[in-house]
């Protein structure tokens, strides 16, 4: 019989009603949606980022660089250790994730081995036969070096993205050594890929006045110093200025507490102020008051800032940088120093920008396409089933409102291949329609009545319905599973779109088609 | 009051007897499909292959040629320029440079210092090799993925041999895609799959609406032979496969002249997708159950009129 339980019909009313009102607060502008009182739906439909512009990009930490500097602290541990006790070796250094040292004294192995063998605790240390020693990291050592450095690296790279001012920034991690940025709304991000390209790394050496950086080049390199090149000072070739500066490091970054760009009371050229924690600060005080009137380096990643000579001790925990700045990067260098450094370098891998220009007009021709494709499949089903064709567009229509309703309410990101997916949705949502009708009228021509033609055609309709869309399902669950961005959102409104439209096509049009053959009791069907 | 019908009531079509004209149609398709891939290969975006894509849109026409030089003077590799949609619009494309994922940032700089500020920047996109190995990979995963889960699908809710025919069919489609856009040269990139896998869904939905009146008209009609059996369920099933398709068309039609330059591409794999899944899904995907010996309980004789679901 044609009858629609009590219940059906208060769900179908709820989910249609609940549906309007999530949809709603879309047609309002952004401020008056918000402005809407707490207990009303006033989520919209989040855009993705090649919708309202914006910047996403894939940075990955290169751990192999922590993991390596982890190694080459313990090579100095051994070092330091083994001269201690006089004892000798040769080939120290770093293999792979091993640390390799060949002890000369056979008959000292045993007491060297004990020395050094719990220097780091993350190491499986093993004696060889002939002095070989094997200290290779643990995969849980690793493990847990890597986390710590991709952890601290969002960290700091959220710190500082907040400071160059952009509004709601997502920054996630993604797999093991991999974070995702996403800034809505930035269209150019060449500050901030230069800022996050930077590792920031700050140190203070003393500069090394017993050899000239030409001796060193030469090769007469003291084995506790080193050759680096300065950032901006070149030489009358036109080659970066090198400086022989001491390994040791006296003072690193991390005791930074601020940074501030200024300007310099006497050039008034743009500098950098900071300011050292207590600690630092008597250690700064206590290593400028031993070396007046020597140079003393400041290096960042690997190149020289500036040298200046020391001229009386600094005994106030704060100083200042001067390296011929320009007003931007003296602003970037106190940025970086305030976030603090990069426990290991970030590559960009992957960049996807879009301005503002393209993404609105994305959706000005996502909307008319959305529109004339709505009108068309509109126009069509009516000229083809008449009565029955107004039934299935009024789903229709309310197919596209329960899309947009669980868009805002999940807050999934519409794409543009989203969009693609839902106009796609118009064209095939009304399948289901049409596989209905299109069995109601079999059944009207092998003569069966009004009332009992409806019926087999939904009831008999129904398995090739499920069966159709479920195929059509593992394919947008496959897309989303596999697929990355804004193809992930096709996949979300083609799902979306498949849950609704068997919604409305087989429960909306059925309430429909019954609530009109009871009221009017046609002899025949006008489809 | 006027109807539109586009296959009138009682139409019988011989589907099934011009079964070999389409076999050799679709093998040629698909041999040729496989020579262009083979030959031409596919012009894979920079998701697949890495590079650097930027959309600039200049003030006035766009000066291609001089855009072509200085750019050329960069030292960049290959650069393709393309207009896109409009003519204060172009599309730069750059080929992965050499150096691993560092260099592309560095390139992508190059370009927009050379292009200076005069030019609104609408799209920049750079994939690294390590990114688009693994889009690639994926892309691949979840295409041979969705044809697996659908066969198991297909084979779960009907008898193997319709897991055959539809996955036949599928095939057919992606293959015959693949090799239209070998032969257009279009740009092969992620949307493309995405588009692919959607024509997996729409062709095997259209195939699985014959199947199951096949299904039906197999219980239904048990002394009828198959060929007449096949036919007679394909033509039943005509009018909705044209409309469906008719509707989607419409759709997709809207969304590849109106939806913008962005997803032409998108939208044109799909139109094609449309038209071959509705074609396979009739001409091959239910011919083929002829050769697969569809087990028949013809035990009764005559027909059964009805049997209750």
């Amino acid at each position: 019989m044609v009858y629609f339980a009590k219940w059906k019909i208060v769900v179908v009313a709820l989910v249609c009603g609940f549906g309007v009102l999530f949809v709603a607060p879309n047609f309002l502008s952004r401020d008056a949606a918000e402005a809407l009182p707490e207990w009303l739906p006033h989520k919209q439909i989040s855009l993705g980022l090649d919708l309202q512009g914006g910047s996403h990009l894939l940075l990955e930490v290169e751990v192999a660089a922590v993991v390596k500097e982890r190694l080459e602290i313990l090579v100095d541990s051994i070092r330091t250790e083994l001269r201690k006790a006089r004892i000798r070796y040769s080939g120290l250094g770093v293999r792979g994730h091993s640390v390799t040292v060949t002890l000369k004294d056979v008959a000292k192995a045993d007491e060297a081995f004990g020395l050094i063998k719990g220097l780091d605790r993350g190491v499986t240390p093993a004696l060889e036969d002939g002095g070989r020693v094997t200290m290779t990291l643990t995969e849980q050592a690793i493990k847990e070096r890597t986390d710590s450095a991709v952890e601290q690296s969002i960290e700091i790279v959220r710190r500082r993205i907040d400071e160059t001012g952009v509004r709601e920034p997502t920054i996630i991690r993604q797999g093991t050594d991999r974070i995702l940025v996403q800034l809505p709304g930035v269209d150019d991000p060449e500050r901030v890929k230069r800022l996050l390209g930077k590792t920031a790394k700050m140190s203070f050496h003393l500069v090394d006045g017993n050899v000239s950086p030409a001796e060193a080049m030469a090769g007469r390199l003291p084995p506790g110093s080193m050759l680096l090149p300065s950032s901006h000072e070149k030489t009358s070739d036109g080659r970066p200025r090198m400086y022989v500066v001491r390994k040791r490091v006296m003072l690193s970054g991390d005791s930074l507490v601020n940074a501030q760009p200024g300007t310099d009371s006497r050039t008034s050229e743009p500098v950098v102020n900071f300011r050292f924690d207590a600690a630092g600060g008597k250690k700064f005080g206590r290593i400028t008051r031993d070396n007046v009137n020597r140079l003393f380096a400041i290096v960042l990643d690997g190149n020289i800032i500036t040298a200046p000579q020391i001229r009386e001790p600094i005994l106030g925990g704060a100083g200042q940088i001067s390296g011929s700045f320009t007003f931007q990067s003296a602003q970037d260098l106190a940025l970086l120093l305030r976030a603090g450094a990069l426990p290991a370098p970030l590559v960009i891998l992957e960049e996807r920008t879009v301005g503002p220009g393209l993404g609105a007009d994305s959706i000005a021709a996502g909307k008319v396409a959305s529109i004339i494709g709505l009108l068309l499949v509109v126009g069509f089903m009516v000229l083809t089933y008449g009565r029955f064709g107004i039934m299935a567009d009024i789903a229709l229509v309310f197919n596209m409102i329960l899309i947009g309703a669980s868009l805002s309410v999940l807050q999934a990101s519409l794409t543009l291949p989203g969009i693609a997916g839902i106009v796609l949705t118009i064209g095939m949502a009304v399948d289901a329609n049409v596989l209905i009708f299109e069995r109601i009228r079999e059944e009207v021509r092998i003569g069966r009545t009004p009332i009992s033609a409806v019926d087999a055609g939904y009831s008999r309709a129904i398995t090739t319905i499920v069966d159709a869309n479920m195929t059509t399902l593992i394919a947008a669950v496959l897309l989303y599973q596999f697929g990355s961005g804004p193809v992930r959102g096709f996949a979300v409104t083609l799902a979306i779109g498949i849950a609704a439209s068997l919604f409305t096509a087989v429960l909306l049009t059925r309430l429909m088609v019954i609530t009109w053959l009871r009221r009017s009791r046609p002899q025949s069907l006008p489809i | 009051m006027f109807r539109l019908q586009l296959v009138p009531a009682g139409t019988n079509v011989q589907f099934i007897t011009r079964r070999i004209a389409y076999f050799i149609f679709s093998a040629v398709l698909i041999v040729a499909a496989l020579g262009l891939f083979g030959v031409r290969g596919l012009n894979y975006g920079i998701d697949f292959q890495g590079g650097i894509m930027i959309d600039v849109k200049t003030q006035g026409p766009a000066d291609l040629a001089s855009m072509r030089s200085t750019l050329s003077d960069l030292d960049l590799g290959e650069v393709a320029l393309q207009e896109f949609g409009a003519p204060d619009d172009v599309l730069i494309r750059l080929q992965k440079q050499p150096g691993g994922d560092h260099a592309q940032q560095v390139a992508v700089e190059k370009v927009k210092a050379a292009l200076g500020t005069d030019v609104e920047y609408r799209r920049t996109e750079f994939v690294g090799p390590k990114v688009s190995e693994e889009l690639f990979l994926d892309g691949v995963y979840a295409v041979c993925g969705a044809i697996f889960a659908i066969l198991l699908y297909i084979w779960f809710r009907f008898e193997w041999q319709f897991g055959v025919g539809a996955v036949a069919a599928l095939v057919h489609d992606v293959i015959s895609t693949i090799g239209v856009f070998a032969l257009l040269g279009m740009e092969f990139n992620l949307s493309t799959v995405a588009a692919i896998l959607t024509i997996a869904g729409y062709s095997i939905n259209d195939t699985v609406v014959v199947y199951d009146r096949v299904r039906e008209n197999l219980r239904k009609y048990k002394t009828m032979t198959l060929p007449e059996l096949l036919n007679k369920s394909i033509n039943e099933t005509l009018s909705r496969t044209v409309m469906t398709s008719v509707t989607t068309l419409l759709a997709l039609l809207a969304l590849y002249f109106l939806g913008g330059e962005v997803i032409r591409g998108f939208s044109f794999a799909m139109i094609w997708g449309v038209l071959i899944g509705t074609y396979s899904s009739i001409c091959v995907a239910v011919p083929l159950l002829l050769y697969m010996k569809l087990p028949r309980r013809a035990k009764s004789s005559g027909e059964v009129a009805e049997v209750s679901p």
